[in-house]
Parts: structure tokens; sequence; C-alpha cells
């Protein structure tokens, strides 16, 4: 574990590293643009998966926290009169802390469930505010809202966006990895594995599971708050989407539930995937195809997702190696002594 | 002796199911005491309502004193009161040792819960001397899943010693349990309570509670039938009559 340290520190500046200069060698406004995209959905997944894949309670309901986020800043930016520009940006760690409130009385709500009602409780959260969003007056009713749009030059205009939104991801990274060595995710680990006997051993179980779903929820508002800038505009059927929920759920799967890479790999890949695909075809449903497919393949071939497989395939590489060394080193000295007892036969 | 843990005259219906009716239990401070009695008597239902697991619908728990009767088995644990289960319970996705972890944090706030590493050096070294203590050192590092039947049950009683219990409920420690293990955990039992601890032991292995307790109580159709030394249990004709299904109301 200790000698591994280096390695893993490494990888971790190297990706902080590509993810600094990304947008100086890849300038092209259609690229940044799914860069973007790409950057939110990893929040939101590496969000989900510190509540959902630590404690293993799946929610699928958390478009609600990104729905707030986005209405949040939006409902901030034009009441308060912000000036469009890097001002409003100081509002997502506002629309964050919004949809943390928010899930204080539903979480308090759907966790007096457990497993497959929890589930059914956060889907139908979802739907209900998403039917509020397109009925209240002050959300804009079905046709949305429109945050302030900032006058940056088109070549740089996603970079802002990209920026803030590598800096949401990167907290969220840490928090997830401090949350997951700390004694609150051992905690959250034991809710997961076996929570009758947790609460035997004194684990106070409603309030672990209530204060990291409300933990999860602070980053998906703040990267509902940026969405909601980046695009312009917002509608209830986007901001509170059922396929957001299945979509970061997919994403933390495919890369490894419960561990702090594998939501950002599969946010990586899915969202990148599918902007691209967009983008190219103009088919905005085909990405549905794909992600089944891709689903059905990683449950069949590798069902812990794929960085689990991943070390395991490691550690497994790793002392295969030192048996062989062993075996060598085992068969050279049989070899030796057959010398020997030959030499002494003679 | 003072009694550390009571229950006095507690009934329990699971709809028209009577699973105990008025039972009531006494174990003295630094006893070993059993709990015996054919299947469906009510042994495992007793131990729930005691460790907050299932509400009682009349009667009283009392821990050294304090009623607790009502209590989330969070709160019964905090007060001193660890608990096995029949069928062993652990955390299968963690390590031996991160098991053994979960319990040595009960005392602090969430923030610092959130900040703070799971397992200082202290609760780390701790926790080794537990595995040391049960002989589990060895696999520190396994996942717990992989461990044998009898294994587990020792995680099991080693992951409670490290909060420091003053009393442990024992529910079935030798059921599926090897006998070279059944030997080592009954050493292992009469160390701890050597050192002060108070055991509460539901068996069905007669040869072990007779060997092991201080003290035995019979329970029989919810209610308590006798309680006193072994020896005196063994032969009382009452017991004798509902292990054998004789009775009253007997057809035969």
């Amino acid at each position: 574990m200790t000698e591994r340290l280096p390695a893993r520190a490494l990888l971790v500046a190297i990706a902080v590293a590509i993810l600094g200069v990304f947008p100086l060698v890849f300038s092209n406004p259609t690229t940044t643009s799914i860069a973007v995209f790409t950057l939110i959905f990893m929040v939101a997944a590496s969000a989900w998966n510190m509540f959902s894949g630590y404690s293993g309670y799946i929610a699928l309901g958390h478009a609600v926290y990104f729905g707030v986020g986005a209405y949040a800043l939006t409902l901030l930016a034009n009441h308060l009169g912000f000036a469009a520009g890097w001002g409003i940006f100081a509002l997502v760690p506002v629309a964050g802390i919004i949809a943390g409130l928010v899930a204080v009385p539903t979480g308090l709500i759907a966790l007096r469930a457990r497993r497959h009602t929890f589930v059914v409780i956060t889907i139908a959260f979802m739907f209900i505010f998403q039917l509020a969003a397109s009925n209240f007056a002050f959300t804009g009713g079905s046709s949305g809202l429109q945050p302030p749009t900032p006058l940056w030059s088109a070549v740089a205009y996603n970079d802002h966006f990209y920026y803030v939104s590598a800096i949401v991801l990167v907290a969220t990274v840490a928090l997830s990895w401090l949350v997951r060595r700390s004694r609150f995710g051992l905690q959250l680990f034991s809710i997961r594995d076996d929570e009758e006997r947790a609460r035997g051993l004194g684990v106070r179980v409603a309030r672990v599971k209530l204060s990291a779903f409300v933990l999860s929820a602070v980053p998906i508002g703040m990267a509902g708050g940026i969405y909601a800038y980046f695009l312009g505009q917002i509608f209830p059927q986007f901001a509170f989407d059922p396929l957001f929920d299945l979509s970061i759920a997919l994403m933390a799967f495919i890369g490894g539930l419960g561990t702090v890479a594998g939501p950002l790999l599969g946010a990586l890949v899915l969202e990148s995937l599918q902007q691209y695909f967009t983008v190219q075809s103009g088919a905005s449903q085909v990405y549905l195809i794909i992600y089944g497919g891709l689903f059905l393949a990683v449950v069949l071939l590798l069902p812990r997702g794929v960085i689990p497989s991943i070390e395991e395939l490691v550690a497994r590489w790793r002392t295969r190696g030192s048996a062989e060394d062993r075996a060598r080193e085992e068969e050279e000295a049989g070899e030796s002594a057959d010398v020997v007892k030959a030499a002494g036969a003679r | 002796m003072s009694a550390l843990v009571e229950a006095e005259r507690v009934s329990k219906a699971f709809g028209g199911l009577q699973a105990l009716s008025e039972c009531s239990l006494s174990v003295p401070k630094g006893s070993i005491a059993g709990l015996i009695g054919p299947n469906g008597s009510g042994k495992t239902t007793l131990f729930n309502v005691m460790t907050g697991y299932e509400r009682c619908n009349a009667g009283e728990i009392r821990f050294d004193g304090v009623p607790v009767t009502g209590a989330t088995p969070e709160r019964v644990f905090d007060l001193g009161v660890g608990r096995t289960f029949q069928i062993t319970r652990l955390f299968f996705r963690m390590t031996v040792l991160e098991n053994i972890l979960v319990a040595t944090q009960r005392h602090e706030g969430w923030l610092r819960s959130v900040a703070r590493r799971a397992g200082s050096t202290a609760e780390r070294a701790r926790a080794l001397e537990m595995l040391e203590f049960v002989g589990l050192a060895g696999l520190a590092g396994s996942p717990a899943g992989t461990l044998s039947y009898g294994q587990r049950k020792l995680l099991e009683l080693a992951s409670l010693l490290v909060a420091d219990p003053a009393v442990l409920l024992l529910d079935e420690p030798t059921a599926g349990v090897n006998p070279g293990l059944i030997e080592q955990l009954t050493e292992r039992i009469r160390e701890l309570n050597r050192a002060g601890k108070t055991f509460l032991v539901v068996e069905h292995n007669m040869e072990f509670v007779m060997g092991l307790c201080h003290e035995v109580t019979v329970l029989h159709q919810g209610r308590t039938l006798v309680t006193g030394p072994p020896e005196q249990v063994r032969s009382d004709p009452a017991v004798l009559d509902a292990y054998l299904g004789g009775g009253d109301d007997d057809d035969f």
C-alpha cells in the first residue's frame, strides 16, 4: 500500500495537469463544449457515488438537486441583478448550499425506507420537483428561465465554464477521497454491508446516511448551477431529468461503484462519447443504445466495474510475478542440490 | 452480586403469536449466564428485545439499574451491551481489520468523523491486539467474506470486544463451529470473564453451556421455566419435560 502511494500521487498530478492544460491544447469550441459537459457529469457522478456508492443506497432522484441548483443560480442571478460575467460564478456555491438544504427534508423522508422502497421514493421526488417546476410561476412554468448571457468572445467562451467546473471537480474528488478514508466513510461502508449490525456496533445510521445524502447533493447542485449558466436556458424536463439519474448511476456502475476513480472514468468515457455522437450525428438519442450495450458488457464481463477489476488484475499480476520469482529460486536451489547429490554419488 | 442486565416480566407478541409472556431474566455482574430452551421458546426474541432490535409490548429492561426499554440498538451498545447474532453478521466486503475498527469510533462528532482517518495508530494497535486474542491476527488484511464459519464467529466477538462492553450477549456462539474452535472460544470467554466481563449466552450445545455457565435459565413457550446452577437445571423434571415434549396438553 505504502509503496504504491507515490505511483498514485503521480497519476493524480498527471490528471490535474491534463485537466489544467486541456483547453489550451484543444481550443476548438466544439471540443471545449464537450469538455464542459463531461466535467459537469464527472462532478455529478462522483458526488452521487459519495452517497450511493459508499452506502449502498441507490438513489435515482439526484436530478432534484441538479435542478434545484440550476434554478437557484438562475433565479438568484436574475432577481439580484447580477451582471453577466464572472460574478455569477460566485452563485455556484450558493446553488450547492441551497441544493444541500433541499436534500435535508427530502433525504429525511426517503431514508426512512430501505433498498427498493428508497429507490422508488427518490424517483417520486424527482417527478414531484419536475412537475412543480413546470407549474409554478416563479420558475417560468414549462417555458423555463434564462440566466444572463455573458458577452465573452466565442473563442474563449467555454474556457470560463471549463475552469470553474474543473475547480468544482477537484474539490468534489478531494471530498470523495477524504470521506472514503475517513471514519465517517468506514461507517458508510458498514451500512452498505450490513446496516442492522452497524447499529449494533454503535453506528448512528440515520445521522450517517442523512449527512452523506446531503453531502452528495451539494456538488450536484453546484454542477446544476454551472450547467444552467452554460446552456443559457433551463427547462423543467432537462433540469429534473430521469435520464440524468440513470446516466450518473451508470457512470458510477461502469467505472466501479464505491471507488473514487470509478465514477470519474465512467463519466469521462460516457459523457464525452454521448456529446461527441450528438455533435457528429445530430441523433441525440443514439447514446441510449450505447449506454445499454456498455452496461450489459460491464455487468457480464466486469460486474464490479472497471476500476476494481483492473486493481484485481494488477494485484494478481504482482503476486504471480513474485510467485514466479520464488518458484525460479526454488528451482535453482533444487538444481544445485541435484548437482551436489550427483557429485556425491560420483 | 447485583444484577447487571435484567428483563422483568417482558411480553412480546407477533400478531397472534405470543413469543414472550411475562418472561424475567437477571444476569448478575461478573457471571456467565446461559439461556437455553427448545426451538421457538423465545430466546432470540428476548435477545432482540434486550438489545433494542425489537420493542416489547410490556415489561422493562434494565442495564445496571437504568431502564433501557425501547432504546435503539445504537444506544444500547453505547451503554455497554454488545451482542452477536445467531447467523453471523459481518461486513463481508471490508477487511478483517476494518470490521473491528467500526466499533472503535462511537463517541465523536460528525465533523471529526469526516476529517479523521479511519483507525488511528492506537485504534489499529488495539484492533490487532483483539485479533491476536482470538487468533486471527494473520488475517487482518483479508476480506471478511473469505473467513471460515468459525473464524467469522471469532471475528464477530473481536469486533465487539474492541469497544470494551461491560456485558456480551452471544447468540449461539458454537453453532456450526468445529470442536477445536469451540474449545478456543470457551477459553476466550473464561479469560474475559476473569477480567470482569459479564456474559449471557444462548446455546443449544448443552456440553458447552453446562461446562461454561454459572447459572442457567430455561425458557419454554415464552416463559421462564427455571433458573439455577447447571447441575440443578439439568435434573429438573420440568426442564426434561419441556425438552422431551411431555406435558399436560400432550396427545400421546
